[in-house]
């Protein structure tokens, strides 16, 4: 692989994926002001001291936005990828062992897709205490299930396949044929899964914290942001569009790389030629 | 006399895609030109990629998929019907040519009543009213032979049999009395008890009409039954054309003498068939839904020998492989594997007895994983049962590739960059790079073209005498169990019906069912169709 087959769209999501984590990384570096100054006037329009303007409590928008990469990625990645793990190894065991673990497995997602996944979320975080990792979790968790469903159909088409049957024929064990025969298979509808799943996890994120179960204040978040700024927009203020903005960009660019990330796993010459 | 369809000089391209580069043009034919005079059948043959399809369309003025025809012309009754704008084009189509697919399951809409698509077109155009187009399908299916051709037309696709269902095609095609008929490959899919059937009810239906007929295919013996004039067809170009006698009994080409002679290769069976390397007693097998599959089945396999398995499809055969490899327990009876039982479930079985078993799948495509490397695929069996790694594994995968005949240069393709013939060697030297003393092939060439097979059978029969490999062949070809098996089973609806060496189950006195099958399989000969019409006993195997 070298960067010139990379192409342009890629390349604009990649950029825009590094200067998110850039600013996650450096925030203190970055950031005019700190998180939780009061700094100015309430909702002051930007231009001047303060690049984006000031928020409801007269704190600097752009130190804000800086501060509120770091939490916002932080979780929703994390979330994610533990998702991604917990769904994808249930769903291959279940595709792979088939039977009486299928059935199991498969019958208990379904009664955890049954209850409404806001509902669940709300009633689960109200009740347990309130910490990062819990909401994480909780996250991660919930939304495994949609990953768990996706992952068993491809693995299924898979796992029927001659060159799994020869792989058991040869007497390979469980590990080998989910991770050498299946995965490889199943990653192009995985990625793009991974990549909408991301951006959903940033919404969700955002929804908990609009509605004060995510991450808690003064720490600034991007979803938490909206909600602080929304009464601003009934008299012309924009600065709950600004943290909005920031979570539309940040989910097209994952889908950009991952569009990308997708052609290549899905080319059956290596890379090399046409698929 | 004057000619139906005159075609010249044509010219078919396409244009390919690869990406990073400028779009290619590619030639698919290049000056073809061929004459079919009113009621006449013109055979065109030739392996997949050449052409031969794409040729049969164009009498329909029809490029499939982005193929467009850019030269020649196509005179249908002396008018070039490539001139032709849309609606002219629509009153030839289906008119007075008109069409018969290979796959008549996936041509036929399921939701509808098969009487109701094989009158659709006449009343389309016109041709004819409802009553008079449902009296010629009834006609027309007394002329195919079909069962109750009253009702037939009442049922729906998925409710007749695979045989019944190409003809059902057949009829559709000729219902509004055209005057061309383009059969391509109407018999390739089916079972050669079935082809037989269907071809003679083709022959005499064209016959009886007068309709002339393209026909393709790739098997020269089946083309031989039903054409007058044949022609070879390579890469898009013509190799040979002439009538079917000559080409059959005096083939100019050098390409044409291999096709003639291929599959005409024999094995003497070998002498001494002691030194049981697999025994099969009394094996009964089911499905999980408790369908019965195989009945009561015993066989034997001596050591460096070929078992060749035989019968027609759903006959069993492929489920007794499954229940040697343990994928299917039997339900009863055992397996002796070098004088040892063999665990009946394939979770019982050492490393080292399924070592010693391997397996060879009818699509290599499938049976590779297409996301590991030439290299990967043969290695793995060597790192897994030998523990070898780096350079040896290395080393030994070179050695097994020489074996194939393939060379190191493919080391590091993956299994879409190899051509199918390639495939199956390298499924080859991956059942081989276990060192097995047994493999099951499961129709390993029947996807395949003719020559493309048989440097396959001749690869199998010189890694036999190097290694001294049994193998369990399974096939429905006839000419395959003579070119390379010692001992032969034939099975029939999940039962054995005849098993012993070669000689003396392929020689008289047969039963109804062996005769039936031997006298199935399509010859090189011009006339034996008919011949053996009047001789068999068996009337039809009920396809």
């Amino acid at each position: 692989m070298n960067l010139r087959s990379i192409p342009i769209s890629a390349w604009i999501g990649i950029i825009g994926i590094a200067l998110c984590l850039l600013c996650a990384i450096f925030a203190p570096f970055i950031a005019p002001f700190g998180e939780r100054d009061v700094v100015g006037e309430i909702w002051m329009p930007a231009g001047g001291d303060f690049l984006l303007g000031t928020d409801n409590l007269g704190r600097d928008l752009l130190s804000r936005m800086i501060y509120g990469a770091r939490t916002t990625i932080f979780v929703a990645l994390v979330a994610t990828v533990i998702s991604f793990a917990l769904g994808m190894i249930l769903s291959f065991a279940a595709a792979v062992t088939g039977g009486f673990v299928d059935q199991l497995l498969s019958r208990f997602n379904d009664l955890m897709m049954a209850v409404p996944t806001l509902i669940f979320a709300l009633v689960v975080l109200a009740v347990l205490p309130q910490h990062l990792w819990i909401l994480i979790l909780v996250m991660a968790v919930l939304d495994s299930t949609r990953v768990f469903r996706i992952g068993r159909a491809v693995a299924l088409d898979i796992a029927v396949m001659e060159f799994v049957e020869a792989a058991r024929l040869r007497g390979e064990g469980s590990l080998w044929i989910i991770f050498r025969e299946i995965l490889p298979n199943t990653l192009s509808p995985l990625l793009a899964e991974f990549g909408l799943r991301f951006a959903f996890s940033i919404l969700f994120l955002s929804t908990l914290s609009f509605l004060g179960l995510g991450i808690q204040p003064p720490a600034a978040d991007w979803g938490g942001m909206v909600k602080d700024n929304k009464d601003g927009i009934i008299f012309g203020i924009s600065a709950a569009l600004v943290p909005g903005a920031a979570i539309a960009t940040l989910a097209i660019c994952v889908n950009l790389v991952v569009d990308w990330l997708m052609k290549r796993t899905s080319s059956l010459k290596g890379g090399r030629g046409d698929a | 006399m004057p000619e139906l369809l005159s075609v010249k000089n044509l010219k078919i391209e396409a244009t390919s895609y690869p990406p990073g580069e400028p779009p290619k043009v590619v030639t698919l034919v290049e000056g073809v030109s061929f004459d079919l005079a009113k009621g006449k059948v013109l055979g065109l043959i030739g392996e997949s990629g050449a052409g031969k399809s794409t040729i049969g369309l164009s009498a329909l003025a029809y490029g499939r998929g982005g193929v467009r025809i850019t030269g020649g012309e196509v005179l249908l009754n002396g008018k070039d019907i490539l001139k032709l704008d849309r609606g002219g084009i629509n009153s030839v189509r289906g008119c007075h040519v008109c069409y018969v697919a290979q796959s008549a399951a996936a041509a036929f809409n399921p939701a509808h009543k098969l009487g109701d698509q094989v009158i659709e077109a006449s009343l389309r155009h016109g041709i004819m009213s409802r009553e008079e187009a449902k009296k010629r399908a009834l006609y027309l299916f007394r002329v195919l032979g079909l069962p109750n051709p009253e009702t037939f037309g009442g049922r729906y696709p998925h409710q007749v049999s695979g045989g019944q269902l190409q003809r059902a095609m057949t009829a559709m095609a000729l219902c509004p009395n055209p005057e061309l008929i383009v059969f391509d490959e109407p018999t390739t899919a089916l079972d050669v008890t079935t082809q037989i059937d269907v071809l003679a009810a083709i022959k005499h239906a064209i016959e009886e009409t007068h309709t002339a007929a393209l026909y393709i295919t790739h098997d020269l013996a089946v083309v031989a039954q039903i054409s007058d004039d044949i022609m070879v067809l390579r890469h898009g170009k013509t190799v040979e054309y002439g009538t079917t006698k000559q080409v059959i009994e005096a083939p100019k080409e050098d390409y044409t003498r291999a096709l003639v002679s291929v599959r005409q290769a024999k094995r003497n069976e070998a002498p001494d068939q002691s030194g049981t390397l697999l025994k099969i007693e009394h094996v009964h097998a089911a499905y999980g839904n408790g369908f019965k599959v195989l009945h009561d089945v015993s066989m034997h396999l001596s050591k460096g020998q070929t078992l060749a398995i035989v019968g027609e499809s759903g006959s069993g055969k492929s489920t007794l492989a499954r229940v040697i490899t343990g994928l299917l327990p039997p339900t009863e009876g055992r397996i002796t594997f070098d004088g040892k039982e063999l665990p009946k479930a394939l979770k019982g079985r050492t490393n080292d007895e399924l070592r010693r078993i391997q397996m060879i799948y009818q699509m290599a495509d499938t049976a590779m994983n297409p996301r590991q490397t030439v290299r990967d695929i043969i290695g793995r069996p060597l790192s897994f049962y030998f523990s070898m790694h780096g350079a040896k594994k290395t080393e030994r995968v070179k050695e097994l590739l020489d074996q194939i005949e393939m060379g190191t240069r493919f080391l590091d393709r993956y299994p879409a960059e190899l051509s199918g013939g390639q495939k199956q060697r390298v499924a080859i030297a991956r059942a081989l790079a276990a060192k097995p003393e047994l493999i099951l092939c499961d129709e390993p060439t029947s996807a395949l073209d003719p020559l493309v097979a048989e440097g396959i059978l001749n690869l199998l029969m010189k890694l036999q005498e190097e290694t001294a490999v049994s193998y369990v062949f399974i096939t429905h070809d006839i000419a395959i169990v003579r070119a390379i098996a010692d001992s032969v089973a034939v099975m029939h609806r999940g039962r054995l019906v005849r098993f012993g060496p070669k000689s003396k189950v392929l020689s008289p006195p047969f039963d109804d069912y062996t005769d039936l099958l031997l006298k199935s399989v399509p010859e090189m000969e011009i006339g034996w169709l008919e011949r053996v019409l009047k001789t068999r006993r068996m009337e039809s195997a009920g396809n």
